[in-house]
């Protein structure tokens, strides 16, 4: 069953599958713009949709290294750039939809929206936090980096993500409505403890002991 | 509550006069008669329609098409100053489907989705408290307390985006002048449906039930307080708050509490849903305030459902929501960005 899976994800047309996968919900977007499928307030709901896919691939790709492991499938990490650039792709189109569709392109209202309003001050970081890590996504970057530095570099997508959530829990806060949040948040938080537990004392003595997986 | 017909006709539009500016006699028997003879195809087709509202406002207005989904109910149109803007009406489709109505869910889309359950008949509402005459009425006898009348407002919400409804109803006025409120009475409390089996938002916990809104005495007074029981031409929907609910446009949407089941007088400013979940967020007024800010937005600027482009800048929002030569007296001497 896992070599089936293995040679799945290491076939040639893996990559441009996902690769279309991750752009469907963005086809969606522009579809349901055109055709005006998208409500009663279409502006509302791309700002929305896009953070949504924004948080749902900020935990697909945090998602990749815990499943490698735990399944033994090695060749998940090749997805993981893929997924990191298209949580980035959609961030961007958050900003530029509340830029474009919420302010008009007022820079000035902007900056002062950022600055007074802490939920989108969050929100903001998050996304200035991420732009290093789509800049150094390719593979030269690491060399130019050394892979040390390349790495903790990249470990700002950890705090990217809890500030994602944060945005995300101010945003419904002011309406109590944390049902979805509350999802977002365990999910992080589940990968996130996973990663804490399996570089703890307890997980390298475990290794060490030959319970490698 | 002043009831000014002189004033009609000139400030349903975009700027509204001062009170100190109102039109002269001889001016608004002119206006009249010119928007009569517009009225009787002078001028376009459009404008027609808006003449005629504003010139025979004893029939309801033909610019409001009715969708034929619901039980007809009608209204004369308003004499009621201001409660007949002249902007282009937002469709049925979007008023009946983007709502926020918490009992039926937090997603806008979800009461036309679940709302179906709600039971509208038998419905009573109680009218309690500091009153001579408290009464328990049936809806029949509300829909025949007063005359319907057909008012189209603006309606604010307090995320951003506006609307404009037609709703048939009356000045909650009437209601109030029957109960005879007592001198002690002053203010009065929204006590709104919340029935776990018919309403599933009542089961989760994101406020606490029944929703409740509270308005000052003078406010719920005010001739352009309605009682509604009907949108275009037809009675509510039960995703906006069927079968009777209340509309006040000068405040936010949220203020105006949906499928009321009781009224109640007390001496205590009442604490509003809203304002008990968040106080920093939503005030006991919420009036429409394009100068102060929602701690998570501005307010300055708002999103006309259906009419504004996706790519258009937002229109800028009216102090009281446009209703500041109406209401602006209410509040004289207040510091509106302490009591928001």
């Amino acid at each position: 069953m896992k070599l089936v899976f293995r040679q799945a994800l290491q076939h040639r047309s893996t990559k441009p599958a996902l690769w279309l996968l991750c752009l469907l919900p963005f086809v969606w977007l522009v579809w349901g713009t055109a055709n005006d499928a998208l409500g009663a307030n279409p502006a509302e709901y791309l700002i929305r949709a896009t953070g949504d896919w924004t948080l749902r691939l900020l935990c697909v790709t945090l998602a990749v290294t815990p499943l490698r492991v735990m399944l033994g499938l090695p060749e998940l990490a090749k997805l993981r750039r893929m997924l990191g650039l298209f949580a980035y792709f959609y961030v961007v189109l958050h900003l530029l939809c509340y830029s474009w569709l919420d302010m008009g392109f007022e820079w000035g209202d902007i900056a002062a929206d950022i600055a007074k309003r802490p939920f989108i001050l969050v929100g903001f970081s998050a996304f200035v936090l991420l732009t290093p890590l789509a800049l150094t996504s390719f593979n030269r970057a690491i060399r130019w980096l050394g892979p040390k530095r390349w790495q903790w570099l990249h470990r700002l997508v950890y705090m990217v993500a809890v500030l994602a959530v944060l945005h995300f829990f101010w945003m419904r806060a002011g309406k109590s409505n944390f049902a979805e949040v509350f999802v977002y948040a365990s999910v992080l938080f589940a990968l996130l403890a996973w990663r804490v537990i399996h570089s703890s004392v307890w997980g390298r003595l475990s290794r060490s002991v030959g319970f490698t997986r | 509550m002043r009831f000014n017909q002189f004033s009609k006709g000139s400030d349903s539009g975009f700027v509204h006069p001062l009170s100190s500016e109102i039109t002269p006699h001889a001016v608004y028997n002119e206006r009249r008669d010119w928007l009569k003879q517009m009225a009787a195809g002078a001028a376009g087709l459009s404008m027609a329609t808006w003449a005629s509202r504003e010139a025979f406002a004893q029939t309801p207005s033909e610019a409001v098409l009715r969708p034929g989904k619901l039980a007809p109910l009608t209204g004369a149109v308003s004499r009621v100053s201001g409660a007949n803007t002249m902007e282009k009406i937002t469709t049925y489709v979007d008023a009946s489907s983007y709502n926020n109505f918490y009992e039926f869910g937090t997603d806008k889309s979800d009461p036309a989705k679940y709302a179906h359950t709600l039971q509208t008949k038998p419905w009573t509402v109680e009218v309690e408290g500091l009153v001579k005459k408290p009464a328990r009425f049936d809806l029949d006898a509300l829909l025949k307390l007063s005359p319907m009348e057909e008012r189209i407002y603006r309606l604010r919400c307090v995320e951003g985006w506006s609307m404009v409804i037609p709703w048939v109803g009356y000045s909650l006025a009437e209601l109030i002048k029957r109960v005879e409120p007592l001198g002690s009475a002053k203010y009065v409390e929204f006590i709104t449906q919340a029935d776990p089996k018919t309403m599933p938002g009542v089961r989760s916990r994101v406020l606490d039930w029944p929703y409740v809104e509270g308005l000052r005495m003078d406010e719920a007074m005010h001739p352009l307080t309605l009682l509604s029981f009907g949108m275009y031409g037809e009675v509510l929907p039960n995703q906006n708050g069927a079968p009777v609910r209340l509309v006040v446009p000068w405040k936010y949407g949220f203020k105006s509490a949906k499928s009321l089941v009781k009224i109640r007088f007390v001496e205590k400013q009442p604490i509003n849903s809203w304002g008990r979940s968040a106080p920093q967020e939503y005030g006991f007024y919420s009036n429409v305030n394009p100068n102060v800010n929602h701690p998570r937005w501005s307010q300055a600027t708002e999103r006309r459902i259906g009419e504004d482009g996706l790519f258009a800048k937002k229109r800028k929002t009216l102090m009281f929501n446009g209703y500041e030569s109406q209401v602006g007296q209410l509040y004289a001497g207040m510091d509106l960005s302490k009591l928001y």
